[in-house]
């Protein structure tokens, strides 16, 4: 073979990779779209008027999730599926992004940790990688990340709701996060970074308990 | 440096798990659902620290390859020493069966950025040895069809298992794009080598050889992974070189005594490269 059919070759198999990347792009600006569409329904948990309304907000969510899982189920087609992290860079983003969504709508319906399973139940794809395309474990931990910065968001526009309690569940949830987090040994990669915020959000609950407890709101309230 | 720290930080990590551990409620669901989590990334870590080990192992091992074949020119016996590299070459090859044999049944994409280095070392040490025999490019198909393992050097009872899928490693058109953009470095130190050697032909050689390939980059231009781009700067210096050093050859190759060539070719190359500034 010549150096120059050689050339051509390997131009051939690039420019089809091309292809394959841009019908992907195209995929995954949709989903971002859905999925900024799910968090402006779930922003509005942080207003006022929007705490009573938290299970119709998380109904809204999950039908909006119908299209995301339609949207994944049509980036599944684009790529032969044994190649997954040859393009995971292009929907790392966005998948991450979706997990956290999905956390933070089951966080507010049962205030209890999403599992993978159920992550990758609502955002229809798989678990294991075996088994097609699927929630890889470094993007469904930075989804739960994600979250936890959401919630010490949430503490604090929940006391001025008026809303004592909820600070303090919120606190013994990322308090047991945050053991969990510390049983990884996570390696120098994006994850361990964003692992490394989560202390602030855990600090950030804890001053506003503390705010709560030393006025005796918290005992007010009837929980503590 | 940065890897000593990512070795180093587990360990505290897993320090202050455990202090914590004790503590802590381990029957709650998030925390086992953290351990399996915890197993599955240092699953995963593990393998990637074994395939950037052995990659480097490779690393190591072409660039002593490519070093051999530089004595080629200066050697009386060359089938010699091109013997010797098959054989080193062939060593090589083993490691790159034990990449294949780590990535069985694993998506080859999830740690390509472990080995990468490695193979790419190994195409250039490959196509190198290709060149100095056959003075042609060695295509992607040919390395790869050498990098497929049997098993049966593993004992005859795991033959019996695992007999049914053969061992491949594929290499990938953009580890072989780099390699080969790698080659023409070594291409250009050969050339200078031979001038040394008073070999008149070869440079002559090399510099169409040279030129051929980076035709073929520029027809690839930029739609190839951003490394392609930064690489073709670098041939793009090569070429020149070698052109030049044709060029001297060229015009005062028959006035010169063959013993004083390399003095006039080193003051040569020692100039400003002209093609600078203009890419």
């Amino acid at each position: 073979m010549s150096v120059t059919e050689m050339f051509s070759y390997i131009q051939g198999s690039l420019s089809a990779d091309q292809d394959v990347r841009e019908e992907i792009r195209k995929v995954v600006q949709t989903l971002e779209q859905a999925a900024r569409e799910i968090l402006t329904v779930l922003q509005s948990v942080h207003q006022p008027s929007g705490f009573k309304e938290i299970p119709s907000k998380c109904a809204k969510a999950r039908e909006l999730f119908c299209t995301v899982r339609t949207q994944l189920g049509e980036l599944k087609t684009k790529f032969p599926v044994e190649q997954y992290y040859r393009f995971h860079e292009h929907w790392r983003f966005v998948l991450q992004r979706l997990a956290f969504l999905a956390a933070f709508v089951v966080y507010l319906e049962t205030e209890t940790l999403v599992v993978r399973e159920e992550v990758a139940k609502i955002l229809g794809i798989q678990v294991v990688r075996e088994k097609g395309f699927h929630l890889d474990v470094e993007d469904y931990l930075a989804g739960v990340l994600i979250m936890a910065s959401e919630l010490s968001r949430l503490a604090v526009n929940s006391v001025t709701a008026g809303d004592y309690t909820r600070p303090l569940r919120i606190s013994n949830f990322i308090n047991e996060l945050d053991s969990g987090f510390r049983l990884l040994n996570l390696k120098n990669d994006p994850l361990r970074k964003r692992y490394d915020g989560l202390k602030y959000d855990v600090k950030k609950i804890e001053e506003v308990v503390y705010d709560l407890s030393i006025r005796g709101l918290a005992k007010e309230a009837g929980d503590k | 440096m940065n890897r000593r720290e990512g070795e180093g930080c587990p360990r505290r990590n897993a320090d202050a798990a455990q202090d914590r551990d004790a503590g802590a409620n381990s029957s709650s669901p998030v925390i086992a659902a953290f351990k399996v989590f915890q197993q599955e990334l240092d699953t995963k870590h593990d393998k990637h620290e074994r395939l950037v080990k052995i990659s480097r192992d490779v690393t190591i091992e072409s660039k002593r390859t490519i070093f051999l074949l530089h004595r080629v020119t200066s050697v009386p016996n060359a089938e010699d020493i091109l013997q010797e590299a098959e054989v080193k070459l062939d060593a090589v090859r083993q490691k790159i069966g034990q990449i294949a044999e780590e990535l069985r049944g694993e998506d080859i994409f999830q740690f390509h950025r472990a080995f990468t280095p490695g193979i790419q070392e190994y195409v250039e040490a490959v196509s190198f040895l290709h060149y100095i025999r056959h003075r042609s490019l060695i295509s992607l198909e040919e390395i790869n069809a050498r990098l497929v393992f049997g098993t049966a050097e593993k004992g005859t009872a795991e033959e019996l298992q695992t007999d049914g899928p053969v061992l491949t490693f594929q290499v990938t058109p953009s580890d072989y794009l780099l390699g080969v953009a790698d080659l023409t470095g070594e291409l250009m130190r050969m050339c200078i080598s031979s001038v040394g050697n008073g070999d008149i032909d070869t440079p002559f050689q090399l510099s169409q050889f040279l030129r051929q390939i980076h035709d073929g980059f520029s027809y690839i231009g930029n739609t190839g992974p951003y490394e392609v781009s930064k690489k073709l700067h670098t041939l793009r210096q090569s070429l020149g070189k070698v052109e030049d050093a044709c060029y001297a050859l060229r015009v005062r190759g028959s006035e010169i005594p063959k013993h004083m060539l390399a003095d006039v070719f080193s003051s040569r190359s020692a100039l400003p490269d002209p093609e600078e500034g203009v890419v």
